[in-house]
């Protein structure tokens, strides 16, 4: 196997990717026996970077960790903020924060919809989901003033309120996504050459799921019915009655493959939609921030002292942060995790044995940053010939099997 | 599967591990407008034991690891390993945070990437990170950082002040 590391001239700051890195496959004529992961080239060191700021520019820095989870880290970096220091969050502040947490659900799910079509070669439906995607940016960039970044946490609450002018609106974005869902589901699951790609592709078992500690859709796709809003709910999920969805609630069985992550990103969407309307239906009056003085809010927090740990279901897995404090101004731990750390060991079985054309779908299937593959390293075990494929070739082999399937 | 409530997982863990725990906390929180509660277990134990806290845990339910936080507090490198067990029904999950302190002049633990194998990344970066060695560990390599990394330099350690520094050290 090569063991060389590539340079992956991606980054290292770009609003879309979370961590570039590489993959280096080693292939016996059209099959995949093994992979090996390099990943690192994005490390930004953030965590060392929070030693050096308070609690609430670690929010701001959290948020940027990544762009399309940039409600979720800081809703699980508050949280564990809250926790360790006890901090009660308003009641009309959970709410809030879960609507924001599930548009962007809404649209992360839609993007990587877009991304797996694009992959399989139907730039057409690139477009139409990323069309339908606009609607929810529009309504983020209304709440909150930004269309990714959103700037709406803090600790103790939301720096927003949703007012009756908004509910409308979001009422209306609402039933757009209603009428969307057809035709998501249309074209995503009920189209056969969709099915034809990616029924049997990448499969990871449910063992696998479990002992390879993986989570979000990638391990609900294989019948782990594991979700932090259900097990473990939090804000204004604890009022609601959520479920973890499983393939099985669609097509009546689980494979663990390409298709079923499909499943549960498509119905997912459709949740988000009932979970906001019940939030903007129930939502509490009352305040949206326990203390609006920040160098009060300052103040107290550099007094506090003790350890928490705070999680989120991103629309990926569940985020994790943990954070210590000592009566400091800076915390002493800040820990963070993104749902891909621990959705990278499940790659190797996922690719094991798959076609080297398969390779685009299935890593996009746990839905990475869309850079990760920007480029691939290939040895031909008969050959021992190496040559470096470009994403643009991958691209064109993959989408050369969609064409050779619909022959 | 039998779920727990977090006193009586703790009473268990207590029973079926003489002489492991060193501390436990249950820090309980509420949530929503009906308050309802969910609750985190902080627990520290000894490093020789520990191994044998997640075979323990694995009775139960194959208990999923999340990462493992490590700190350097001068004196010791402390890890936090993140657990969470009874995931799969509303309001059962308990989060498990198993706190073990290592010597910081040769910090050393038992790897369990044998016992769950998804912990293999994080330890990874611990080692690279802390310096910490686990006993067992299948996979050497950096994870993080890249592989001509000077091998003395721990980053997260907290005599490590930042860039400026490692580049004069390397230099």
């Amino acid at each position: 196997m090569s063991k060389t590391t590539y340079k992956i001239p991606i980054g290292p700051i770009h609003p879309s990717l979370e961590e570039p890195m590489t993959f280096n496959f080693e292939i016996a004529g059209e099959r995949i026996q093994s992979v090996d992961l390099l990943p690192g080239d994005n490390h930004r060191g953030i965590e060392f970077m929070g030693r050096n700021r308070n609690i609430v520019q670690i929010i701001y820095l959290a948020e940027r960790i990544c762009g399309i989870c940039s409600a979720s880290h800081p809703f699980a970096f508050c949280r564990a903020v809250e926790n360790a220091a006890g901090i009660e969050v308003p009641p009309r502040a959970e709410y809030i924060r879960v609507v924001i947490a599930e548009l962007e659900r809404i649209h992360s799910h839609i993007l990587w919809a877009g991304v797996a079509a694009l992959e399989l070669g139907f730039s057409s439906l690139l477009y139409l989901s990323w069309k339908v995607r606009e609607e929810v940016l529009d309504l983020l960039e209304l709440l909150t003033g930004n269309r990714i970044n959103y700037g709406i946490f803090m600790i103790g609450g939301v720096r927003r309120d949703i007012t009756e002018e908004h509910i409308p609106r979001i009422r209306k974005t609402l039933e757009y996504y209603k009428d969307a869902y057809q035709t998501l589901e249309d074209v995503f699951l009920k189209d056969p050459s969709i099915a034809l790609r990616t029924k049997g592709v990448g499969i990871l078992t449910y063992e696998q799921a479990l002992k390879l500690a993986s989570v979000g859709p990638t391990a609900r796709a294989s019948g782990v019915k594991k979700d932090v809003r259900q097990d473990q709910p939090y804000s204004a999920y604890a009022d609601l009655d959520i479920k973890a969805i499983t393939p099985d609630v669609f097509s009546g069985e689980v494979n663990g493959d390409v298709y079923d992550r499909i499943i549960v990103r498509v119905l997912e969407v459709f949740q988000s939609v009932q979970i906001i309307e019940q939030c903007i239906n129930n939502l509490p009056e009352g305040d949206i921030v326990s203390e609006p003085k920040l160098a009060k809010l300052l103040g107290t927090l550099k007094k506090a002292k003790g350890e928490g740990v705070g999680r989120h279901e991103a629309p990926r897995g569940e985020v994790i942060h943990y954070v210590k404090l000592n009566e400091s101004e800076n915390p002493e731990v800040w820990k963070a995790r993104a749902p891909t750390y621990n959705n990278l060991m499940p790659w190797m079985p996922m690719l094991e044995n798959q076609e080297v054309a398969d390779i685009p779908i299935v890593i996009a299937s746990i839905d990475p940053c869309i850079g990760c593959m920007d480029r691939v390293t290939l040895v031909d075990s008969q050959t021992n010939k190496k040559e470096v494929l470009t994403r643009e070739e991958l691209i064109k082999l993959s989408v050369a099997k969609t064409r050779r399937i619909l022959k | 599967m039998k779920y727990f409530n977090p006193e009586e997982l703790l009473s268990f863990l207590k029973e079926n591990l003489p002489e492991t725990i060193l501390d436990s906390n249950i820090l309980t929180r509420k949530a929503g407008v009906k308050q309802e509660e969910f609750h985190q277990i902080w627990l520290e134990v000894k490093k020789e034991r520990f191994r044998d806290t997640v075979k323990m845990l694995m009775s139960l339910q194959f208990p999923h690891i999340a990462i493992i936080a490590g700190n350097d507090t001068g004196e010791s490198v402390d890890l936090t390993y993140l657990f969470s067990i009874f995931y799969g029904e509303k309001f059962k999950e308990i989060s498990l945070n198993i706190k073990v302190s290592l010597d910081r002049e040769k910090p050393s633990i038992e790897s369990i990437t044998d016992l769950i194998p998804g912990a293999q990344t994080t330890e990874r970066e611990i080692k690279e990170m802390f310096g910490v060695e686990f006993v067992g560990l299948p996979e050497m390599r950096n994870i993080f950082l890249p592989e001509d990394f000077p091998k003395n330099i721990f980053p997260f350690r907290k005599d490590q002040k930042g860039l400026d520094e490692l580049v004069q050290k390397e230099s």
